[in-house]
Order: structure tokens, then C-alpha cells, then sequence
């Protein structure tokens, strides 16, 4: 905010630009609030190790901030004006949760925030949404897929938000304060996701042959991403341990039990794809992503990598 | 002190021109630190909205205005926002402009019900106070609100939805 852009003095009674940026210049690429956690209590709890807490916000971040991305592509693309305003309001959810959980992990660990030239406008959580590198984030892989048709989408915001769903319920117990605060605000938004993407999941399979057809073959097609979910890396077992975080392997019950509700109503069996491997193992919340990311993260980032002092 | 919260109070939001920021429950407390510093917190209606950081330039903008030099708008995320924390004036300003108020939200305590029929809801049609309405899109003018229909006067409105 100090630094503003130096205009000479003989032109600026004929720039139309002069004045713009003398109050409320702001890094031109992300968000405009100085501090998405002002007010915020920041205090790392007793006993947590915050390189930890870092670590754990930035995966709840990632997939926020990922799958905000995709569905975000469906804005002017979707069937119809309110299905294009509700993925857009889901989208834009997400990235609200995303901006959160990124500022909380910049502020817990300030090393995980890549360095930016001298005197960057760009806010912690600008810096690690735009200027890491595939293999740094750390979400899971179902987040990244390159969008199919709407049945695609349907089913990837169901399974994605009934996962997250059930791991907010149980994080609004965390024993972060920003944690908990993001997760108390997230399961109301969620709520909306998961009964949104329910509804059209059952009204596609039981709609026309055509859109059943479609449907199984995107649940089909994304079931095999489901398990990595529930797979917990040594980070969520020490945020869980430390009890900021949570175990994803303890919400698979309910996350289960939501979905066979859902599938259940539409009469559709529980898919028998198995699951996707990692590469040696690894998987998204190690940084291991397929190409798709890269070329989303090329097209999402490149603006902002080229002028990392933008002010507008 | 008294006139800094008389000031912020005045703010109206930006998509509910109709509303101040106090009636809609969005602004939590207006602290004078110092002799022309004054410190708003505000809470998010929704963890992306748009319209904070213009609620955050207009605070700016009428505080300044009233001679207040330095004003800090800080955001408070805990409690979460609810449409609950919107003021009987409010709701009554909501009515007055065609846009049904909210009921009352649902809790979000425990586990939430998965819900897959289409949220149902009374809603009387501000126009005339019928009780016959029905649902057209869950998304109105703003992603906040629902689209209904009056099936007796046949005027569409607006709903702020429960949250």
C-alpha cells in the first residue's frame, strides 16, 4: 500500500489516470483487503507445531483454491443462467475458503510463502495461490481434473463437497481458532454444495436415458479418485493429533453414509472401479498432480508471474 | 464514539441499498482508539462475497468523510454471520422494497442433514401478503437470494435466503 506509481508532474493534469492509485491501490491480481485475518485470534494453540498447522492449512487451502478453478470454467458455460450462477456462487464459496486458509497458513509459518521481488504489493495468500509450482500444492487429485460435461461436474462438486463437508463438521472443534472460525462459516456454504450437486445427481439419473448414460459414465469415471479422500498423509495425522486438524480416514463413515443416501434416491449402484494408484505412491497431498494442473496453474498464474508488482 | 457508530451505522450495503450495514447484522462494533482513529469490525456474509471490499471503502469513505483520519476496518470471522442477525427494521426494509425477509436459519450444529427435495419454505409475497408463492430459481438477483412467484397477485420477487 506504500508504494505508489510515481507519475511525473507535467502530465498529470492531463493523465486521466492521476489520482487513481493514491488511496486505494491495491496488488492488481488477488483480493483487496489487507488482511483477510484482521481481528482474527492468530495465536498458535499450546503444543502445535505451526510448520505443521502451515502444512495442513495449505492442503485445505489447495483444494479449496483448485477446485474453485474448475468450477469457476463453468461460468457462461453451464446448461442454464441458474445453474451458471449457482456453479459461480459454489466457485466463488470456495475461493472465499481458499483465500482463509491460505492467509492461516501464511501467518502460522511464514516460510512456506514463496519470496517475491522487493517491495511487492502481492498479500502472503497472493503469493501462494500465484507463484508455486505444481508439484508445491498439495491438493487432491479429484480437485484438478480437467472439467468433462455437467454430469462431470455434478458428480465431481457431490463427491468433493460431501468429503469436505464431513471434515469441516469435525474441524469447527479445532482447536485454531482461524481453523475453526473458516469451518463454522464453510459447512453452511458446503451444506449448499453437497444438496445442490445431490439433487442434480438424482434428477440426471432418473431424467433420460441420455442423461443416466452420462452420469454413470462421470461416477464411473471419478470413482477412483474417491479413496485418495480418505487417505491420511503424516501432516493430517499430526494436525489431527495435535487437535487443530482432522483425520480424513475418520470421516470416511459419514461421508459414506451421506453418499449412499444420494445413491440410494437415485437408484444407482456403488460403483466397483478401483482405486487410482499414486506415482510410487504418491499422491496429491504429496505434491505428486497430473499435467492438467500445470496447464490450469500456467493459465491462472501467468498474468500475475509477469508483473509481480501490479498495482491497480 | 457515539458519532462514529452513528456514521458507520449509515452505510448502506451495496447489493441491498435498502439495508444498512447495521440492519443487515454485517457491522459488530465501532471503536474510537484515539483522537480521530476509529476501528469497525465486520463480519462476512459469505466467505467469498464480493461486496465486502466495497463495504470496507465505503466505511472508509463516510468515516473520513465525518473527520475521522484513520479508520481500520477489520474482519471478524467468528461467530460466522447469519441471516438471524438481520434487524426487525431491516426485515422491514427488505418488505418495503418487494424482497421477502428471511425465516428463521437453519442450525448447522452437528451433523446437517442431506436435504434432496427443494428447500421448502413460507414465504408470503411482499406485494400483496399472500402465502401462495412458489419457487422459481434458487438464485434471484444476487446469489444471496432465491427468485419467487406470487400465484395470486402473479408478481415475481426476490427472497434473501436463510443461512
Amino acid at each position: 500500500m506504500d508504494s505508489q506509481i510515481d507519475i511525473p508532474a507535467e502530465d498529470e493534469h492531463d493523465s486521466a489516470y492521476a489520482g487513481l492509485l493514491v488511496n486505494d491501490a491495491h496488488w492488481a491480481f488477488g483480493t483487496d483487503f489487507e488482511d483477510p485475518l484482521a481481528g482474527v485470534d492468530t495465536t498458535i494453540p499450546d503444543g502445535v507445531d505451526a510448520p505443521t498447522l502451515a502444512a495442513y492449512a495449505l492442503m485445505l487451502g489447495d483444494d479449496a483454491l483448485v477446485m474453485s478453478h474448475r468450477v469457476s470454467e463453468w461460468t457462461s458455460n453451464a446448461p442454464d443462467l441458474e445453474d451458471d450462477i449457482a456453479l459461480s456462487n459454489i466457485a466463488l464459496d470456495l475461493l472465499g475458503q481458499s483465500r482463509l486458509l491460505l492467509a492461516r497458513a501464511a501467518k502460522a509459518d511464514g516460510s512456506v510463502v514463496p519470496a517475491l521481488p522487493e517491495g511487492s504489493p502481492a498479500p502472503p495468500e497472493d503469493a501462494l495461490a500465484f507463484f508455486r509450482e505444481a508439484h508445491q500444492l498439495r491438493n487432491v487429485r479429484l480437485a484438478e481434473l480437467v472439467n468433462g460435461d455437467f454430469a462431470e461436474a455434478v458428480v465431481r462438486v457431490l463427491l468433493f463437497s460431501v468429503w469436505r463437508l464431513a471434515t469441516f463438521e469435525r474441524l469447527r472443534d479445532s482447536r485454531d481458532h482461524v481453523l475453526a472460525a473458516v469451518a463454522a462459516k464453510g459447512v453452511k456454504e458446503l451444506a449448499y454444495h453437497r444438496d445442490y450437486s445431490a439433487r442434480w445427481f438424482v434428477t440426471l439419473a432418473q431424467g433420460t436415458d441420455e442423461s443416466r448414460r452420462r452420469l454413470l459414465a462421470a461416477l464411473e469415471e471419478l470413482w477412483p479418485l474417491w479413496p485418495e479422500l480418505f487417505d491420511t498423509h503424516a501432516v493430517e495425522a499430526a494436525a489431527a493429533a495435535s487437535g487443530v486438524g482432522v483425520d480424513p480416514a475418520e470421516v470416511r463413515a459419514a461421508a459414506e453414509g451421506v453418499l449412499d443416501q444420494v445413491l440410494d434416491a437415485a437408484d444407482v449402484p456403488r460403483p466397483e472401479a478401483r482405486r487410482r494408484a499414486g506415482v510410487l505412491g504418491r499422491t496429491g497431498r504429496d505434491g505428486m498432480h497430473g499435467e492438467p494442473l500445470s496447464r490450469m496453474l500456467a493459465e491462472m498464474q501467468s498474468v500475475a508471474r509477469a508483473h509481480p508488482m501490479g498495482q491497480w | 464514539m457515539h458519532r462514529a457508530r452513528t456514521v458507520a451505522e449509515r452505510v448502506t450495503d451495496p447489493e441491498l441499498p435498502m439495508l444498512t450495514l447495521a440492519d443487515l447484522g454485517v457491522l459488530r462494533d465501532v471503536d474510537v482508539v484515539g483522537d480521530s482513529h476509529v476501528v469497525v469490525d465486520i463480519t462476512p456474509t459469505y466467505s467469498g462475497c464480493p461486496a465486502m471490499a466495497a463495504m470496507r471503502d465505503d466505511l472508509v469513505r463516510e468515516l473520513q468523510g465525518a473527520g475521522f483520519d484513520r479508520v481500520e476496518v477489520r474482519v471478524s470471522l467468528d461467530p460466522a454471520w447469519t441471516t438471524d442477525w438481520i434487524t426487525p427494521e431491516g426485515r422491514a426494509a427488505l418488505a418495503a422494497a418487494g424482497i421477502a425477509p428471511p425465516g428463521p436459519a437453519p442450525s448447522t450444529s452437528g451433523p446437517i442433514p442431506l436435504t434432496l427435495l427443494p428447500t421448502a419454505r413460507q414465504v408470503r409475497c411482499p406485494q400483496c401478503d399472500s402465502p401462495a408463492t412458489e419457487l422459481v430459481s434458487e438464485f434471484g438477483s444476487t446469489a444471496c437470494k432465491a427468485q419467487y412467484r406470487c400465484t395470486s397477485c402473479l408478481e415475481p420477487f426476490d427472497h434473501v435466503k436463510e443461512i
